[in-house]
């Protein structure tokens, strides 16, 4: 069939509806984006499939990532009149259990992360809730309630983990390719722009640039508009995009349709990751499935517009990422930046007029062309409007994917959201914009996050990775890790870039093997102001950042490496040795037992020795240790 | 350099050019646009770009050897010299790097006996780094082949390497 109308939409979900919220037999979703694959989600799946041969009864069913990831394989159980329930750490040997506790009405609470409230998205809002009416299992959370989510408000993440991302008519059935519709046949292109540009809506990839400005730009001027979608996600640590793709690839693939009728485009491209193959293989089928509904092809919904995708793969190259390198790479060629006198938005992609947007950016589109520029101009700040996407990944209790409000501040993500730090360690920083960003010290926790006032601090919004680093973190060790990242992935075209970040990582690589002098810092602050300022792209100028944020907040950690030789993280190998503590140590064995070099040595329940010459510092005791008698000195 | 003589120049038997005819013209309609991912579907044929799959690429879609070479040793994917039976790949962007995966790194290199990048004499494995996989809440990861392993600490290193052949 091909979709000519909302009604049309509305038809087709139908059957669907259903199956998503009131299924008649049980219904198992199980998360399996990447990372609940790789948590055992997929042992878990094939495990039911062989425990239920005939399905017996049971819906089985796969789902994106609703973002709680250190608690994955997540899988959600549900059936008509009865409570949702989401269970965590679910593996192969714990799915037939859970669902048979489930059918028997007998809770492991202890597998339990909580029951849903409401599963209907943002714009769904005009029907009922399913799970009205439906009598609550006592003494289990409302999954909507725990400080992990109770802040979120998902917009661009509406269906990751709600829905089945291979099929398209639960997408349909969330009110998908309505905008689109809408868009298509009833809005003029230029009011399409003007909506979202009165949306407030700035670009998730980096930069924060005013998206209906952009499209704006771009639609005046002449030639063959093309519409690129930059799915290369390059900054380590934020995996928001590649969730987006796992787990709901329509919606991105309807906000570049809706970027496509503004801008006048008939094709577009979507340059993705190398690293990221299942979400390449998620988009290929929803290409395929729109295609067969004639929503992408010609002459879609029986208008003249016509509108194709198409897939290039990245191959490892993170200055891909910036947008005249990522269009040279999708002619084929070496990804280099080039100065941009002349925009992208002028002449990119094949000398033509190319408007490039971020994942999360088309995420959002559809669902500010249903709701209004009004409703999502509410959320955010004064100039960041909206949702943002974060990944709290690094020393963080609740590694995850979070969607808040732009605008909360950086301690109710790390300390709410995020549950503080693990192990009883102390907060250190947390470092936000990639390679590009800076490290922000505690003294600016409260400060609410936007664009503007990462800025400030020195910082950027980046993509949205934020890496949570406690006091076993070393600032030194970290601004030298980026460098070296950085200069690996310089494309070498120019010299500041080329040669200074180079000599910067050689300064660095010094003072973490304990050669640091009196002068290094300055010599580091001289070089990254040089940097900065004279490199062509995005990613030699904004280099020095990590370098620059260090040395401001971390300053005595510098001094320390470099006046008396210790690093106090206990990180850089020639600047620090273990010790252990007599009075802390119980004599366990556990690390006598673990050290691969038998540097420990002692009777059971006896303070033990560490014999320094042997050690090769490769922490396993530190780590092991239960009772913190392994110290840095 | 006319098509045949390119031809009689390289190991014939090693390269299936029907194969290669397959992939550059049905795979990739022969478009040189395509370049990157025709590298990428050699490369996974092959486990690395052949120098005489290059060259016969260059003639099928006239873009000179020197500029393939380009392309292929600028982006870091690519490998021109054969890899082993298993790719490690150890993850070493920020989220594993400050949840210890040095060490991992470091415990697959004394392992090994190789370094970054390289392939053990046997050719049973090739140590690779990458930037971030996207299951950095799984951090430090390490993925063999297709298959990813999350939460590693350097002792647990040498138990999974057992189970590749
Ligand atoms: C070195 C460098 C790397 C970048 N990497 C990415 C990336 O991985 N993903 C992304 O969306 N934008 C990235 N950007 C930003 C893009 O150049 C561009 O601003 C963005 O994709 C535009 O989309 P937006 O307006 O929707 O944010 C990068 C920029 C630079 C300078
Ligand atoms: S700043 Fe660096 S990455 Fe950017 S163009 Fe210059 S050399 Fe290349
Ligand atoms: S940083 Fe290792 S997977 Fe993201």
């Amino acid at each position: 069939m091909k979709i000519q109308s909302v009604k049309d939409l509305e038809k087709v979900s139908q059957a669907y509806i259903s199956n998503l919220y009131m299924p008649d037999k049980i219904k198992v979703n199980i998360g399996m984006a990447s990372c609940g694959i790789a948590a055992g989600a997929k042992a878990a799946y094939d495990k039911i499939l062989k425990e239920y041969p005939d399905k017996n009864g049971i819906h089985l069913c796969q789902t994106g990532c609703i973002g709680f990831c250190e608690e994955e394989p997540l899988v959600e159980i549900l059936e008509a009149g009865k409570p949702r329930v989401m269970y965590k750490h679910i593996t192969e040997d714990k799915i037939i259990d859970a669902v048979q506790g489930y059918i028997a009405g007998e809770f492991n609470k202890k597998w339990i992360l909580g029951q849903m409230k409401d599963p209907r998205s943002l714009l769904e809002d005009d029907v009922d809730n399913p799970l009205a009416g439906v009598e609550p299992i006592e003494g289990v959370p409302v999954l909507e309630d725990i400080p992990f989510y109770n802040s979120q408000v998902k917009i661009a993440m509406r269906n990751c983990g709600y829905i089945d991302p291979d099929t398209i008519e639960e997408y349909f059935a969330r009110k998908g390719y309505v905008a689109f519709i809408q868009a298509l046949k009833e809005i003029k292109p230029a009011e399409v722009i003007d909506i979202i540009k009165e949306s407030g809506l700035r670009g998730r990839g980096g930069g924060g640039f005013p998206t209906g400005t952009k499209w704006a730009t771009c639609a005046k001027h002449h030639g063959d508009h093309y519409i690129i979608c930059n799915a290369d996600e390059g900054d380590p640590g934020a995996y928001m995009d590649r969730s987006i793709l796992e787990g709901d690839p329509h919606s991105v693939l309807e906000g570049m349709l809706i970027a496509a009728i503004a801008i006048g485009s008939r094709q577009g491209f979507i340059y993705a990751r190398n690293e990221y193959p299942l979400a390449v293989k998620r988009l290929v089928t929803a290409i395929k499935q729109a295609e067969s509904y004639g929503l992408l092809g010609e002459n879609i919904a029986g208008t003249d517009f016509s509108f194709n995708i198409k897939i290039s793969t990245g191959a490892g190259a993170f200055v891909c990422g910036e947008s005249t390198a990522l269009m040279a790479s999708l002619e084929g060629k070496v990804g280099r930046p080039r100065a941009k006198y002349v925009h992208t938005v002028e002449k990119g992609f094949r000398e033509n007029p190319s408007n490039l947007n971020n994942v999360e950016t088309y995420a959002n589109v559809p669902a500010i062309v249903l709701k209004g520029a009004e409703w999502y101009g509410r959320m955010g700040t004064e100039h960041s409007k909206g949702t943002k996407v974060f990944s709290l990944v690094g020393k963080i209790k609740n590694t995850g994917l979070v969607e808040v409000p732009m605008g909360v501040s950086l301690r109710d993500i790390v300390f709410t959201v995020g549950g503080g730090i693990p192990k009883k360690k102390a907060f250190k920083a947390v470092q936000t914009g990639g390679p590009s960003g800076g490290c922000i010290p505690e003294q600016f926790l409260d400060l609410p996050v936007d664009f503007q006032r990462l800025s400030e601090v020195g910082s950027i919004m980046g993509s949205g990775g934020m890496i949570v680093m406690d006091q076993d973190t070393c600032m030194v060790d970290i601004a030298r890790y980026f460098l070296d990242f950085l200069q690996e992935e310089s494309c070498g075209q120019c010299n500041p870039c080329r040669e200074g970040i180079k000599r910067m990582l050689e300064i660095l690589t010094h003072i973490c093997d304990g050669h640091g002098k009196e002068g290094d810092i300055e010599l580091l602050q001289e070089l990254g102001n040089m940097v900065a300022k004279a490199s062509l792209c995005g990613l030699g100028t904004s280099a020095p950042n990590p370098v620059l944020t260090t040395i401001k907040y971390f300053r005595d950690e510098y001094e320390s490496h470099i006046n008396d030789k210790k690093c106090p993280a206990g990180v850089c190998k020639p600047l620090f040795h273990y010790e252990i503590d007599e009075e802390a140590c119980t004599g366990c064995t556990l690390c006598a037992k673990k050290c691969p070099q038998d540097a420990i040595t002692g009777e059971k329940k006896k303070p033990h020795k560490l014999e320094q010459d042997k050690c090769i510092k490769c922490g396993i005791c530190y780590d092991s240790c239960k009772f913190d008698a392994i110290v840095v000195r | 350099m006319s098509e045949a003589t390119v031809l009689e120049n390289v190991q014939t038997d090693e390269i299936d050019y029907r194969e290669l005819d397959r992939i550059i013209e049905e795979e990739f309609n022969n478009d040189k646009e395509n370049l990157i991912m025709m590298l990428q579907a050699i490369q996974k044929r092959y486990n690395y770009l052949p120098r005489p799959a290059l060259e016969y690429l260059s003639l099928k879609i006239e873009i000179p050897t020197g500029r393939i070479y380009g392309v292929a040793t600028f982006y870091s994917t690519f490998s021109l010299k054969p890899r082993g039976r298993n790719i490690i790949s150890i993850c070493l962007g920020t989220a594993c790097h400050v949840r210890g995966g040095e060490r991992v790194h470091e415990r697959l290199e004394e392992l090994l006996s190789i370094g970054d990048g390289e392939t053990t004499e046997d050719k049973r494995f090739t140590l690779e780094s990458v930037r971030c996989i996207g299951c950095c809440s799984l951090g430090p990861v390490v993925k063999i082949n297709e298959g990813i392993h999350g939460r590693i600490s350097s002792d647990q290193v040498e138990k999974i390497l057992d189970h590749y052949e």
